[in-house]
This record gives C-alpha cells, structure tokens and sequence, in this order.
C-alpha cells in the first residue's frame, strides 16, 4: 500500500498501491539458476587452455588481456598457433551452425602481438628455495620449467642439443614454424629467469647427486623406429628426423631429384615438403594404408599436395636400390589393416626417406618400468623413481605439441605439490556445453575468415612461412564468432525476455540476478539464453 | 583480406550486447528501462502479452520521452495488471470498457489537442477481442478520421482472459472453448476471421505494422517508426498465451520464432495502405507442422491421426504469406 495519505476519490476504499506488492515468486516451481559450462573447445584443448575465456577478451580488443589469460595456460602462443592440430575447432560448436571459430589463427594472432609488444610475465610467486632440474628442452620439459617458475621455484633446463626447442626446432620444418618464433618465446621463458643448461648430456637420474628436489624428464622419442627394407650398397636411405634436423641446422643434404618418402605420419608429410624446398622435383610418399587412415593431419596433406608432393596409397617398399625402389601393392582387409598382394612395381627414386615412426631412447631410464614402449607414469606423471618425473612423447600418449605443454603444466602442479605444497583442490568441470544447450537463433551468420596462403608455386622455393596471419580487423572479426557456450556474455536476453521484470541487471561486467519474490519460473530466461547459461531448477517442497 | 568487424558476430538479435554502442541497443537492455509495466502483475507463467506490452510501451516511452498517455480496453492485460488496488502500471494508464478503448484513445487525443499539448502522445492498447472482435467499429472510426492515436492489438488469437473463446483473429483448426475438437472439422473453421493489419491498411491510415515477441529490434523499430508519424497507426502483435494455446511457459518466444519463420505470421510495415517494408525470413521457411505439434490447441491434427488435409490447408497459408509478402531469406551481401 501506499504512504500517501491524500483523501481518497469518490467511491474509493483503498489507496491504489503497486503490484510489486504482490509476491508472485511463489508461484513458482522450479527457478533459473545461472550456470558456468565447459565450451568444447575447452575441454578439446590438450594444453587445458580457457578457450572461451580468452577469446572473450579478445572480443573487445583486449589483446593483452587475452594473451594474459591464455599464458596462464600455455606459454606459447606463437609457437601453438601456428603447429597445434587445433582439436578444439573440431570440437567447436560454432561448426554445426557455419563453421568453426578460427581459435587457431586468433591465437597467433595474440602471440604474434604480443612478441612485437614485448609483453611478458611476471614471476610473482615468492621464490621456495626449491629446485627442479628438467631433462629435455621440448615443448613438455619447457612448459613444465615455465609453470613451476611461475610457482616460484628455481628451474634449470639441460638439453644434449646446443639450442633449446626440441622437435619445435629440430622437428618441424621452417616453413611451418619460422625459428625466429621460436627464438621469442623461449626468450621470454629465459627473461622470467629459467636457467638453460644446452649441450649438456644428462646420465644421471638422481635427484639428490644432481643436487636438485625434483626432476622433470621429458626427452622425448627420438629413437627412429626400424622398418626392414632390402637395400642395396648404392641405395641412399636416410631418417626422416636426421633430415629435418639436419636442414633446421643448416647443414647441406643431398637428396637428388627423385625422393620417396616412407610413412604416413606428420613427419613423413614435414620431410616430403622438405625433400621439395630442397630441389627433388618429385617427392613421393609411400604409404601403406589409405587417405582416410593415414594419421597425418588433413591440412598438412592438403597443402603437401598442393605443393606438388604426390602420394602412393596402399604401398609398401619391398627394396630400394641406387636409383630405384621396388613398392608392393597392398590392399585393405576388412579389419582395416592392409594385407600384401604380391604385385610388385619399380619405382625411380634417388633417395629413401624413413618416417615410420619413433621409439623412446630407453638408455637414461633403462632403469624405470616401461609400458607401450613408452616410460611408465602415474596420474601424477611420477615415475617409479620418487621425486622424478617424466611427460611429453616419453610417456605413452598422442605425440603432439600442444599434448606435451599439457603434461608440461600438468606435471608442474603435481611436482609442486611434491615439493610440499598444498595440493590446489581442482573441482570436477561442469558439464561440457553441447549444441543442444545452445539457442543460436540469436547468432549471425558469420563465415570464417581464412588465413592467407603462400602460393604453392612460391612454396617450394625455399623455407618462407606458408600460412600467414590474420590482421587486426580479421582476428577481431574471428574472435567475435564465438558463441560463448555454455557461459554467460551479457547480451541481457534474459533480462529483457522475462515477462516478470524479476531479472535484475547488474551492469557491466556482474551479470545478472534473480528477483525471487517476483520470479515465476517460466523458464524464458533458460529457453531463450543463446550460450545456455541457465540452468532451471526444481525448487525444494 | 581484413573484414570489417562487425558488432554481432554473437548475439546481433539478442536483446543487448556489450560490443554494441550503447544508442544501437535495445531499450529492454538497458539497466534504466523505465518497465512500464512492473513486476508483481497476475499473468499468467510465461505470458507473451505481458512481454509485448512492456515492450511496446517501454519502447514508446522512450520515443516520446515520457510524454506518453495509454488506454487500454479490458482484457487479459487490463486484468492481470491492475486488480484493485494494486497496479503494475509506472505510467499514465487508463482502462474504459472493453469494446471502447480506440473511441476513448481518440477523445484523449482531441483532448490534449485542445490544451495546445503538441507534445505528449496517445497509445491505445487492448487483445485481440478488445480490438478485432469488440472494439473494431470504434477502431475503424479511430482510422477513418485519421485521429493521432497510435493502436497496438497485442494479439494471443482468442478470448484467454474469460476462458479461451474463439476471436476473430482465432487461426484455423486451432481448438478453443468454442469450437471444439469435435466433428468432422475440429477446431475453428476454415475461411473464417480477420486481418485486422489488412484491414487497418486498407484505411489507407499513415502506418500500419507487424509484429512479434520473438524479433525485439524489429518490435522496437516498428514502435519508434509509429511515433514519428501523425494520425492513426496500427500495430498489431503476436504474443503466443501458454494457457490458450496450451504450451510450456518457456516456449513462448520460440513459437512466436516460429509463426513467423514458417510464414504464418509475415511481418512488414506499410505506409498510406501500402507495404512499404517486409522483413524477410533469416533461414528457408520452417514446415508449420514444428509450429503446430508443440501446441495443445493443435493436437488434433495429429492424434489420434494425422490430419494431413488440415496441415496441408495451414502449410498453404503460410505458403501464400510468403508468397504475396516476398518473405524469401535473401542472400547476406
């Protein structure tokens, strides 16, 4: 009722009052409760990055915010933009509506910003006295030294190689990853105050006589796996990671004109690509299953192809000689494996590249439990030596980049608690936003944008990066394509949808709240949320 | 190669978005709405009419600045809003009768004319029994002298308030207290009805538009459009009732999507009787039976047999809207 004590009109027994008066939230029987799912892309991401979180700073032009948010995670976002697979634009839900979120190029984008910015972290965890020797200068060992400095420990990375890198330097070819990327962000891991050892062959596992607390390996699988092939005194059979290693370091390689290439892996693409930067007017890869399983990844065959590298399905060499190779045909049985055929076919080839696969060099953890050909570990990534620990292609997993800097961080936090901090509780993550909690109505078409392309014709030249980035306009314009699944980004629909007026909006940055007294739980706001960030709940009786 | 940024990659037809500028938002937005219609009102759960209603008004306030005066004719909205004494009105809100809302609107019009108030602006407002059935000889007298009212019929396609009786807006087939899902042809009949937006244009009044709850930019624009014209306007709003139509309370702006999305329900304005501006569909026309099989009222098209004719008839009125409308999606540019 009102405090307004005028007289009342004619007829009139009541002063006029408003309906806020009138408590309709008990109507109600089941209320909206704001949500925070897990988007896809999230949950794809090998290296644990907060997808979502980033891009949504990006979205307003808050490239260093984003590219803060994503260190968090990941040290390298240069490095990640321009090597990871990307399974979280696979995962992308964006795909079912037009096409994925380009989160790749954006993420290079921000890496590339922020080097030509010269932005980097602090280190402000007060130092623990603590140190941690990592084994490995790949992205697994260099992950995991970026988190635990970021924890506050003194870090020193030892590597046989004379640079630091690992398969980033010695493995991927140029094209794909100019070194002077590399170069950056390794130096920024250096400016935070991680110690390199480089040139340095570690024998010793023991964590006390290397007068450390803790040790992280991550040496990788380097050892090239053994394929029996009959090869002649004149055939010039050479290892497909020798090859790339020795081109990354600049040394001369003579392939001659006609390179086949053995396998079906990334490697095997790398070093086809590579055989035709260095002068073989046919690069053939030989491989012995089918396009649909070969494990290299579609992109990179796409442009191998488009360079002119050809590929021969369903073969296997059978011999190699000077200037020739002898393939078998193979076909694929119904288990999907291929079975030999018996017909033969001669093959000119100046050079045989081997790329069917690696081995972990057991000889400095010849003394750990070994499983899948791999180093053993626990959840916590330690071995079976207390206080060391192993990630990265040395343990069994998929043998990518972005997975290493995974067990990099992972293993970071576990050795911090080793090292007698307490363990940080890591709640369970919600549920993972799916398209069906999604109401994309409210989204435009939005095609993505493509990132430029080096000519093939031009590609062949020489090691010149093939992919290019996306500008300023165009990474705005990608990074705005996300949908935000499964979290809430203020586009005040359940505000303004609520037939009650009992959304409250907080302003800018604090969402919203419910007004209880007047909510009836119609569950509008739940329905017409674009990103599903509402969940209806049953009220209790 | 770089593309223009546009502001909506996400959420262009959200209600708002922080990458918008603030002028480009909708009025429902923003934080000082001015909520012409309070909460603590009796609608029902869900209802689409109290969303229409405060959407339009909110929207005409902030068109005329405040100066605004509604009447409205009784039904649902009168009702739920304001049982005595309370009151979910923050504005200037008069209620008459049912069948007299427009005469009531005109005579405040000539009212403020007569004071030499050029400023403050009339909105008469009432259902679609207030205005097609009950109040349409005053709404046409409204239009046909051409008196600076603008009228909104919040349309939910019969008489819900009393019990769910069958309009003259009430759509083909579709069940309610009065006509029944008996019979060789249940539900209302076909061929029966009003366009009551037909029939206000062919008064050749200065503006006459479509709406629905389920597009808020185009509802708004269509309020601010009617507000900076004189004379008689009409703006007639679908607003789907979970009661009369017999849906879930969280389906509303989802059917209101879909009237629209399968042609049912064209939207466009026109201008002196004629159509000046259609808003096209976004995708390719949605089949009207995802628009009738979630709604009770229909539920005699397909239990306990699917009426194939009568889904057929409904799929070739929405076919014809799209057709004489030009509501094709057009292609992005």
């Amino acid at each position: 009722m009102t405090a307004d004590r005028r007289p009342l009109p004619f007829a009139i027994t009541l002063a006029a009052g408003t309906s806020l008066a009138n408590r309709t939230g008990a109507w109600r029987t089941e209320r909206p409760v704001y949500r925070d799912l897990t988007p896809p892309c999230e949950h794809a991401c090998p290296a644990g990055e907060r997808v979502q979180g980033w891009l949504y700073r990006a979205e307003t032009g808050d490239y260093e915010g984003a590219w803060r948010a994503l260190m968090a995670d990941n040290p390298f976002p240069a490095v990640m933009g321009r090597v990871c697979y990307h399974p979280c634009q696979t995962a992308c839900n964006r795909g079912e509506l037009d096409e994925a979120v380009g989160i790749n190029a954006v993420e290079r984008f921000l890496g590339d910003k922020a080097i030509e910015e010269g932005w980097t972290v602090p280190v402000e965890a007060a130092p623990t006295g603590r140190r941690v020797l990592v084994v490995g200068a790949g992205p697994a060992g260099l992950s995991a030294a970026y988190h635990l400095r970021l924890l506050g420990h003194e870090v020193t990375v030892a590597d046989a190689a004379e640079q630091a890198g690992g398969m980033m330097r010695y493995g991927i070819p140029a094209y794909r990853l100019p070194r002077a990327v590399l170069d950056a962000e390794i130096a920024r891991l250096e400016r935070m105050g991680v110690r390199f050892d480089l040139g340095t062959l570690v024998t010793n596992l023991d964590v006390e006589s290397a007068g450390c607390d803790a040790v992280f390996l991550a040496v990788g699988a380097q050892l090239p796996k053994r394929a029996h092939i009959p090869a002649g005194d004149s055939a010039r059979v050479m290892e497909a990671l020798s090859l790339l290693r020795s081109v990354a370091e600049g040394e001369p390689v003579r392939l001659g004109r006609r390179v086949v290439v053995y396998g079906g892996g990334n490697t095997a693409v790398d070093a086809a690509r590579t055989a035709r930067r260095l002068g073989a007017e046919d690069a053939l890869i030989v491989y012995r299953r089918n396009r649909e399983r070969m494990p290299a990844h579609e992109s990179e065959v796409e442009e191998a192809l488009a360079e002119g590298v050809r590929i021969r399905w369903l073969s296997t060499i059978a011999a190699a000689d000077g200037d020739s190779v002898t393939v078998e045909r193979m076909e694929l049985g119904d288990d999907g494996f291929p079975r030999p055929t018996g017909e033969f076919e001669t093959l000119a080839a100046d050079a045989v590249v081997m790329a069917v696969g690696q081995d972990v060099d057991r000889r400095l953890v010849e003394d750990l439990p070994e499983t899948e050909g791999a180093v053993a570990v626990g959840a916590d990534f330690m071995t079976a030596a207390p206080g060391v620990f192993a990630g990265g292609d040395m343990v069994p997993s998929e043998r990518t980049v972005t997975v290493a800097i995974g067990h990099g961080k992972r293993a970071a936090r576990r050795i911090h608690e080793w090292l007698g901090a307490a363990a940080a509780p890591e709640p369970a993550a919600p549920p993972v936003a799916t398209p069906a909690d999604l109401n994309t109505w409210y989204y435009a078409d939005a095609p993505h944008r493509v990132r430029p392309r080096l000519e093939a014709a031009r590609r062949a030249g020489g090691f010149e990066e093939v992919v290019g980035g996306l500008d300023a306009g165009t990474a705005l314009f990608e990074a705005r394509r996300c949908l935000s699944c499964g979290n809430c980004f203020e586009c005040d629909n359940c505000y303004g949808m609520c037939p009650d007026n009992a959304v409250v909006k907080l302003g800018p940055g604090r969402g919203f709240a419910i007004d209880l007294d007047h909510c009836k739980g119609c569950g509008i706001c739940a329905a017409e949320c674009p990103a599903g960030a509402i969940a209806m709940v049953e009220e209790p009786t | 190669m770089s593309a223009k940024a546009k502001f909506y990659q996400v959420g262009s037809f959200a209600v708002g978005n922080r990458l918008l500028d603030p002028g480009d938002r909708t009025v429902q937005s923003r934080q000082d709405r001015p909520n012409a219609l309070t909460g603590g009102h009796r609608a029902c759960r869900g209802c689409g009419e109290a969303l229409g209603a405060r959407f339009v008004q909110d929207a005409a306030v902030r068109a005329t600045g405040g100066r605004l005066i509604t009447v409205n004719a009784t039904g649902c909205l009168e009702v739920f809003s304001s049982p005595f004494p309370e009151n979910a009105w923050q504005v200037p809100w008069m209620h008459s009768l049912f069948g007299n809302a427009p005469s009531v609107a005109s005579g405040v019009a000539y009212a403020l004319k007569a004071k030499g108030d050029t400023q403050t602006r009339v909105l008469g407002q009432g259902g679609d029994g207030g205005t097609v059935d009950i109040g349409f000889g005053a709404l046409s007298g409204t239009f046909e002298r051409d008196d600076d009212v603008l009228f909104v019929c919040y349309d939910n396609e019969a008489y819900m308030n009393t019990g769910v009786q069958r309009s003259g807006a009430t759509p083909p087939a579709a069940r309610t207290a009065t006509t029944p899902a008996l019979g060789p042809a249940p539900g209302n009949a076909f061929g029966q009805g009003k366009d009551a937006a037909r029939i206000a244009r062919a008064h050749r009044i200065p503006y006459v538009a479509t709406a629905t709850v389920a597009d808020l930019h185009d509802l708004e624009a269509k309020v601010a459009a009617a507000m900076e014209v004189r004379g008689a306007r009409y703006l007639h709003v679908l607003v789907p009732c979970p009661l009369g139509w017999g849906t879930r309370s969280d389906e509303t702006i989802a059917l209101a999507r879909l009237a629209v999305g399968t042609g049912l329900f064209p939207l466009y304005e026109a201008r002196f009787g004629e159509v000046a501006a259609v808003t096209p569909l976004r995708r390719p026309p949605v089949p009207v039976e995802e628009y009738l099989r979630p709604q009770r009222r229909y539920a005699h098209l397909f239990t306990p047999a699917r009426d194939d004719a009568a889904i057929a008839r409904l799929q070739a009125l929405a076919d014809a809207n799209i057709a004489e409308y030009g509501l094709e999606p057009q292609e992005e540019s």
